[in-house]
């Protein structure tokens, strides 16, 4: 094609190859969706939703993933604070270990959390001693479990928006009289808003679908520490009706609110 | 330690490779899908079979049985599926994914497994009823967990159960830690873990005998491996293997 | 007057291993001191110390006889302590906040209640004559616009000294032409002491009251703009003090700088106006020149100053002017401080912008 030939007309067409490679794309997420909707017990599906394992499962992911995002936004924004503003030996070295739960199999996250916060870990032996307080076994390791692998998104984010935030505005309300805490309230958090929300749905997210450490560091207990995940997996092993449904749960919930949040707040993005 | 062993076992194959003779036409992969708590009984076993058949290279997928049978039903390009329960293997059966009947090539117990030491104290079945202790059992429908109810069925006890593991590993690696005090799990499982947790005896009339079930799968893409393979397992060499980690004769 | 009113200020502050600024500033009340230099020069590290997002590293800020930073006695006084109103280059207006509560931030920070926070900014709105614009985003304004909100932002809190950072270099053309006198009337309002931080010497010899030129972290000459423009100590000064620069009134091709009267080529141009010509574009000669078009007088030349290849020439009445020739003209010309020449201008050498 030579260079006179693209009208405006024909500019508007995207080229064909990106367009399959695209549609490609799409398939990758959608192809899983159909085998899922395959192979739903719509008939059941009424009684599956209300029957007590996904009841209790939907309570303890609900609990689970609001509590770690709740934690991950309150240590995760000052500890990006810290990363994007304040340079300090080992900066470098810390970035990495705030993105390793990204990498690290979530089973061998989870193992190292049973490690140091267990029973006889080194942090949750003394605890254990000191309160009796056992994280295993119980909904606080479903939160700490989903906070270790969903803080990084939210760190990550906030960072980034933080970085690109030109340090002046922070200044100019500075000399405009306000104190720190001012700034950030009024200034730093109004003008990340859209990443911060975006790095709290995308901990959210990530949270909910936790499996790997959940499993391994707070076990599996229905009503106790069974998330939804947790369910669909014991529940394909023994009742894939329960399993599948389970799964759709997780579709909608998630999808929902990703939709939401993206239309919301998430423009800018 | 296993890879001493291994190596012994290896040697005692190889010396009696050459009197049992290596199955003729058999070559290639054969992928073996096998119960979690027969992993460290069937490395030996592949280590020793390809000293013998060196044209084939066994390649085992581990997890528990109900989740390999899954795999199967879904079509998973399979070999061979030694399952830890003949309820699992019956599925597959049921479904005509099997080549013939499932034969039982092994048999196991149950015991308590308890951390090193044993710091709870605990001396029996009766003691998962208490709220106190941090109790683990393998899940519904993981052969572990079937049978592991069975016997507290038993001894009339209703556990306080703290967490239903996927499989007998995952209930293993929380005992070893120290993180559950008590589970139940298989005799073959306390030997494999060499002193890292305690057994503790299940007496007989609270005890299940369990029977391991292995069968060639129906459209395997290695029907002439899949067969050694299997005989191997069902030979004097194999049961010898399968005693020496702590399995019965059938 | 009180000789602690005012700044009064020594800042030492080093950036890199390269780059030391080392200037004293003294700011009178009232008065309006240009900081003139080029990019690079530690302008920005100025605006930084005295606004305090920067602590020095020697030296003293004081205003009004309050220690603001001082290293030796451990005085460092926050920004949000200092009262020093800024106007950022850019101008920095909050983009999540409308003006109006743009304005009000500072009184807001002060933990003045919303309601009157609210209404006195609306008063300095109207001051400025953009009271309409109170409820938009500061991404809906004009650079000129934006450029009264970030002022009256700044003097709401009542402030002890004002800064202005490039205050005309984020707008085009025109719309500085317009806002220069409405900056010099806006500044009149702020009785404390201002200072215009600037590159551009136009900028800086029409809001100043005195320049302070600043170059590589150290001030090379304080004058008053008439002392800038004419008798230049350093190459860079000479430079950017290049443009003769007159302020006339112009009518049908002629402009009028006091009673002199000047040609240019723009003959649409009516009223007030700015009057440039650069140095090299003036032609000195001992006969008078020939051709009408020209504009040429007689007068004596009251200054010679060599600036390596370069010569510069002061000339005396009717109309002073400094002149750039080589060095061989000058030995060409063999003409000494007080020798007679003649000088001339074509019209189209002289550009001239309303004022």
């Amino acid at each position: 094609m030579t260079s006179k030939s693209t009208s405006p007309r024909r500019r508007q067409q995207p080229p064909i190859a990106l367009v399959i490679l695209a549609v490609a794309g799409i398939a990758v997420f959608i192809v899983p969706l159909i085998g899922l909707l395959a192979r739903t017990p719509w008939r059941d599906l009424p009684a599956l939703l209300t029957s007590d394992v996904v009841v209790d499962a939907l309570r303890i992911s609900f609990i689970a993933s609001i509590g770690a995002t709740a934690i991950s936004a309150v240590l995760g924004v000052p500890l990006a604070w810290l990363l994007a503003r304040v340079e300090f030996p080992g900066r470098s070295i810390v970035r990495g270990l705030v993105v390793l739960p990204l990498v690290l199999p979530p089973v061998v996250g989870g193992a190292a959390l049973l490690f140091a916060l267990g029973r006889r870990g080194i942090i949750g032996g003394p605890l254990h001693q000191m309160t009796g307080l056992v994280l295993p076994f119980s909904i606080w390791g479903v939160v700490i479990a989903a906070t270790f692998v969903a803080m990084p998104f939210l760190v990550i984010t906030v960072e980034g928006a933080l970085r690109n935030l030109d340090p002046r505005f922070e200044g100019a309300a500075a000399t405009l009289g306000a104190g720190r805490w001012t700034v950030l309230r009024r200034v730093t958090l109004p003008m990340i808003g859209p990443s911060l929300a975006a790095g709290l749905a995308l901990a959210w997210a990530r949270a909910l679908g936790e499996f790997g450490a959940t499993i391994t560091f707070a076990g599996n207990l229905q009503g106790r520490t069974q998330t939804l995940p947790l369910a669909v997996f014991v529940a394909l092993e023994t009742d894939r009706g329960a399993a599948v449904a389970l799964s759709l749960i997780m579709v909608v919930i998630s999808l929902t609110v990703l939709i939401v949040l993206r239309e919301r707040w998430w423009r800018p993005l | 330690m296993k890879r001493i062993r291994g190596l012994t076992v290896t040697l005692v194959a190889a010396s009696l490779a050459a009197a049992a003779c290596a199955s003729p036409g058999a070559h290639g992969e054969v992928l073996v899908s096998t119960a979690s708590s027969l992993a460290d009984a069937f490395e030996a076993l592949e280590v020793a079979f390809e000293a013998a058949d060196p044209e084939v290279n066994v390649v085992l997928n581990l997890d528990g049985s109900s989740a390999l049978r899954e795999q199967i039903l879904a079509g998973a390009p399979v070999d061979v599926f030694a399952s830890a329960d003949p309820a699992n293997m019956d599925a597959i059966v049921a479904a005509g994914d099997t080549d013939g009947e499932a034969l039982v090539f092994a048999g196991n117990r149950l015991e308590i497994a308890v951390p090193a030491g044993n710091p709870a104290a605990v001396a029996g079945l009766e003691e998962f009823a208490r709220a106190d202790l941090l109790i683990g059992l393998c899940a519904v429908g993981v052969p572990c967990g079937d049978y592991g109810r069975q016997a507290l069925e038993k001894a009339g006890v209703v556990p306080s159960v703290d967490t239903d593991e996927p499989n007998v590993r995952a209930l293993l690696t929380k005992i070893e830690a120290g993180e559950l005090d008590a589970g139940i799990v298989y005799v073959t499982d306390v030997i494999a873990l060499n002193g890292r947790v305690e057994g503790i005896v299940i007496p007989d009339e609270q005890n299940v005998l369990t029977e391991y079930q292995i069968a060639t799968i129906a459209d395997g893409p290695n029907p002439a491996g899949s067969t050694a393979f299997v005989n191997f397992v069902l030979s004097p060499e194999g049961r010898s293997i399968l005693e020496e980690y702590g399995f019965v004769a059938p | 007057m009180n000789p602690l009113a005012g700044l009064d200020a020594h800042l030492v502050v080093s950036r890199g291993d390269e780059f030391t600024l080392d200037i004293r500033l003294r700011v009178p009340r009232g008065k309006t001191v240009a900081l003139l230099g080029p990019n690079g020069a530690g302008k920005s590290t100025v605006v930084a110390a005295l606004a305090g997002l920067l602590p020095l590293e020697q030296g003293h800020i004081a205003l009004d006889g309050r220690t603001l930073d001082d290293p030796d006695d451990g005085v460092l006084v926050p920004a949000e302590e200092r009262g020093v109103g800024v106007v950022f280059q850019d101008y920095v207006l909050f983009p999540h906040l409308t003006v109006v509560d743009n304005v009000a931030f500072g009184l807001r920070s002060r933990n003045v209640k919303r309601g009157p926070s609210t209404a006195e900014a609306k008063r300095w709105l109207e001051r400025f004559g953009i009271a309409d614009l109170a409820g938009r985003k500061p991404g809906d304004l004009s650079g000129g616009q934006a450029q009264r909100v970030a002022l009256a932002r700044a003097l709401i809190t009542d402030p002890d000294l004002l800064l202005l950072d490039e205050p005309l270099a984020a707008l085009d053309a025109t719309t500085r032409v317009d806002l220069r006198r409405t900056l010099t009337d806006h500044l009149a309002q702020f009785s404390g002491p201002r200072m215009v931080i600037t590159h551009d010497p136009t900028e800086a010899f029409l809001l100043a009251d005195e320049i302070h030129v600043i170059e590589n972290g150290a001030i090379t000459q304080v004058g008053t703009p008439d002392d800038i423009r004419l008798r230049p100590r350093t190459p860079y000064i000479a430079d950017l003090a290049g443009s003769n620069l007159f302020i006339g009134t112009a009518h049908e091709g002629t402009v009028t700088v006091g009673d002199h009267q000047i040609s240019v080529a723009d003959r649409h141009i009516d009223g007030p106006v700015l009057a440039a010509v650069n140095p090299r574009a003036i032609v000195i000669s001992l006969a008078e020149p020939g051709g009408s078009s020209r504009n040429s007088w007689n007068t004596r030349v009251e200054r010679i100053e060599h600036y390596g290849d370069r010569v510069r020439l002061q000339t005396g009445a009717p109309l002073p002017l400094t002149a750039e020739i080589t060095p061989a003209a000058l030995d060409d010309l063999r003409i000494a401080e007080g020798s007679p020449v003649w000088v001339s201008i074509k019209a189209t050498e002289i550009s001239v912008e309303r004022d």
